[in-house]
């Protein structure tokens, strides 16, 4: 599903937030990525969810070569293929729940009455299907967070990529979007998230670390342990030392 | 799953077009004030356009209408000026010699009273004349002029050799008389007159409007009057104009025939409103730049629009909306803004031309050329005033973005 090889990305001004990343997440599996602040972790994601390109390297999404894709084409992944969770949630102000899921399809081609019907299932799916007529700002927290997960799953992606999204929540609601993030892991989906909480990593079948822009170690898919992860993760380790 | 996919081509989606005028009027919808102002500076430049050209066209209309009803088949004769630059006259008998040109229907004829002058009353000084012409006048001076009355009657065969007179509208109103009667006196000449009528204003003849007309008998007999008409009015078939208007100066005088001026008063009105257009095109140039100002309003919201909303641009990014879906969506939001004020603009001018027109009391003319033409500049407005926003929304890298908040 996700292949990164020696990517690296050095932002205008000298910054390298990547120093040569490489990973391998198989479809289907469900990864942590955790690391210090200004590890390079959003970067990483925004690579992996081709919002941004790399500066070297190669990135294949889904068995596409996302370095060779123009804009247009890139889009049509993000829009068919790609969910994102934002930390911020992203959702339009003054828009019921149901319509900020709906218009979330507004890019895969489908008619509003398909978008309106889809974006209903999906509330359901996120145990908000009372809440469909609510504006953002007459939900909690939590309740965004849950909204912004119905509309990156409501055109079913092969791939989910959350970027802190139990940053701005308390433990309970952060445990209710974990508990959902890994029921959409169960039906298939691949599933990346960012975190700070160790305690949720820790409950993830695979960590990935990260330090000043590299991959410090890796667990590895769990089961048969590819010879790429654990390779990249031992590739990795001197840079630690470094 | 991946492999499923991986040959597969990915062909962005299109938008249906209700979705472009949703997405379109995301910021109409959610900044409807600073919408409803930026339209506004569009639709006062279409309004003030609109009703440039309504009220111009209806003046115009109503114009034709007056010379449809005039006829446009009236020409006169009047001495000009001779060689060595004294005044001329008409001959005697040039009347009977018009009449005889073949397509000429009519002819009518008045004859300045150089010496004459028109009093109220005995008491005024003479020095303090009122600027009125004194004419001895044809009794069928009206029929060919087209002259209508206010008041009292015209002159007949029988009050023509009578002390009677007929004022014209605004010779009426100098001399602070409001009708006409048996009672109602004025010193002509010397010699007291009856008013028997009061003329209307006569566009065809605006000579006749400072003035006052006697009979052609009393004014030979009583005043002095050599004869010599100074003013001879024809109507010939409509066909005809051109030709009687090539011979009509030989005829009137053939001795003479460049001591002769003959007009088409028609003309003279045309001529009148074109020095209106000249006006018009003035004020439409107002109107021009009142639209652009518009415009250059819809281009600063549009920027500002894109700068604050740069999140939401991410967002639309990350769900997979193309460059071009973006850039489409800020056009059209362009576009809505200058559309809904390019329609509010057009109906505020054809409001203001027809209360203007209905107060006039012309005809009420918006041409459509007038409201088609605002809205397709609005149109082209609202493009070039989207154009760059939309460009630069459509360059914002996704991740910076969304990192604006
Ligand atoms: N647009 C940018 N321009 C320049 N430098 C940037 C930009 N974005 C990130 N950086 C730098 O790149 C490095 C990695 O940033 P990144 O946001 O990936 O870190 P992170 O691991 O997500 O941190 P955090 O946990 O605080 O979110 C940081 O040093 C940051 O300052
Ligand atoms: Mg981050």
């Amino acid at each position: 599903m996700i292949d990164l090889r020696d990517v690296t990305k050095i932002y205008p001004g000298g910054v390298r937030a990547l120093g040569g990343v490489s990973l391998h997440v198989g479809a289907g599996e469900l990864v942590a990525i955790v690391g210090p602040s200004g590890s390079g972790k959003s970067t990483m994601l925004n690579v992996l969810g081709t919002l941004d390109r790399p500066t070297s390297g190669t990135v294949h999404i889904d068995g596409h070569d996302v370095g060779r894709l123009p804009d247009a084409k890139l889009s049509a992944l993000r829009a068919g293929r790609i969910g994102f969770v934002f930390q911020q949630f992203h959702l339009a102000a003054g828009t019921k729940a149901v319509d900020n899921v709906a218009d979330g399809l507004l890019y895969a081609g489908l008619r509003p009455g398909e978008r309106r019907r889809r974006a209903m299932a999906a509330l359901e799916r996120v145990g908000l299907g009372h809440r469909m007529g609510h504006e953002p700002h007459e939900l909690s927290g939590g309740e965004r967070q849950r909204v912004a997960i119905a509309r990156a799953v409501a055109g079913e992606p092969a791939l989910l990529l959350a970027d802190e999204p139990t940053g701005a929540l308390d433990s309970v609601s952060g445990n209710g979007v974990m508990e959902l993030l890994r029921e959409l892991h169960a039906g298939g989906t691949t599933v990346v998230i960012i975190t700070h909480d160790r305690e949720i990593a820790d409950g993830l079948p695979r960590q990935v670390r990260m330090r000043d822009g590299l991959v410090v170690s890796d667990s590895g898919p769990p089961g048969g342990t590819s010879a790429g992860a654990t390779g990249e993760a031992a590739v990795a380790a001197p840079a630690e030392v470094r | 799953m991946a492999a499923a996919s991986a040959g597969g081509a990915l062909r962005p989606a299109r938008l249906w077009p209700g979705d472009v005028l949703k997405v379109g009027a995301v910021g109409l919808r959610t900044r409807p004030m600073r919408a409803f102002l930026s339209a506004l500076g569009i639709a006062i430049g279409i309004a003030a356009m609109v009703a440039v050209v309504g009220v111009s066209s209806s003046s115009r209309a109503d114009l034709d209408r007056a010379l449809a009803a005039l006829g446009t088949n009236l020409l006169t004769v009047s001495p000009g000026s001779t060689l060595t630059g004294e005044k001329a006259q008409l001959p005697l008998e040039s009347e009977a010699m018009v009449a005889r040109i073949a397509p000429v229907r009519e002819v009518s004829a008045i004859g300045l009273l150089d010496d004459a002058k028109v009093y109220r009353s005995g008491r005024i000084p003479k020095t303090e004349t009122s600027g009125i012409a004194v004419y001895a006048a044809r009794t069928d001076l009206r029929a060919a002029t087209g002259a209508e009355l206010r008041g009292g009657t015209w002159l007949n065969a029988a009050t023509g050799s009578y002390p009677a007179v007929v004022l014209g509208s605004s010779a009426a109103d100098r001399l602070g008389i409001g009708h006409a009667g048996p009672g109602v006196k004025v010193l002509v000449g010397g010699k007291w007159f009856t008013v028997v009528g009061i003329l209307a204003k006569a566009p065809l003849a605006p000579e006749l409007d400072a003035s006052a007309l006697v009979g052609w008998p009393v004014a030979q007999a009583r005043l002095g009057f050599d004869g010599h008409p100074t003013t001879i009015y024809t109507r010939s078939r409509d066909a005809s104009v051109e030709d009687v208007r090539n011979v009509l100066g030989a005829t009137a005088n053939p001795e003479a025939p460049n001591e002769v001026q003959v007009s088409r008063p028609s003309d003279a009105l045309a001529a009148k409103k074109a020095a209106g257009e000249a006006f018009t095109g003035l004020l439409l140039g107002l109107g021009a730049v009142a639209l652009l100002v518009g415009g250059v309003g819809v281009a600063n919201t549009m920027v500002i629009s894109v700068l604050e909303r740069r999140a939401e641009i991410g967002l639309r990014r990350s769900l997979g909306a193309t460059r071009g879906q973006i850039r489409t969506q800020f056009l059209a939001e362009s576009l809505l803004l200058s559309a809904l004020g390019g329609a509010g603009g057009a109906l505020i001018g054809t409001l203001v031309t027809l209360v203007y027109a209905l107060y006039q009391g012309w005809p009420v003319v918006v041409p459509a050329w007038a409201v088609a033409g605002g809205v397709a500049a609005t149109l082209l407005i609202g493009a070039l005033a989207g154009l760059y926003p939309a460009i630069r929304a459509s360059r914002l890298s996704p991740t910076e973005a969304l990192a604006a908040t």
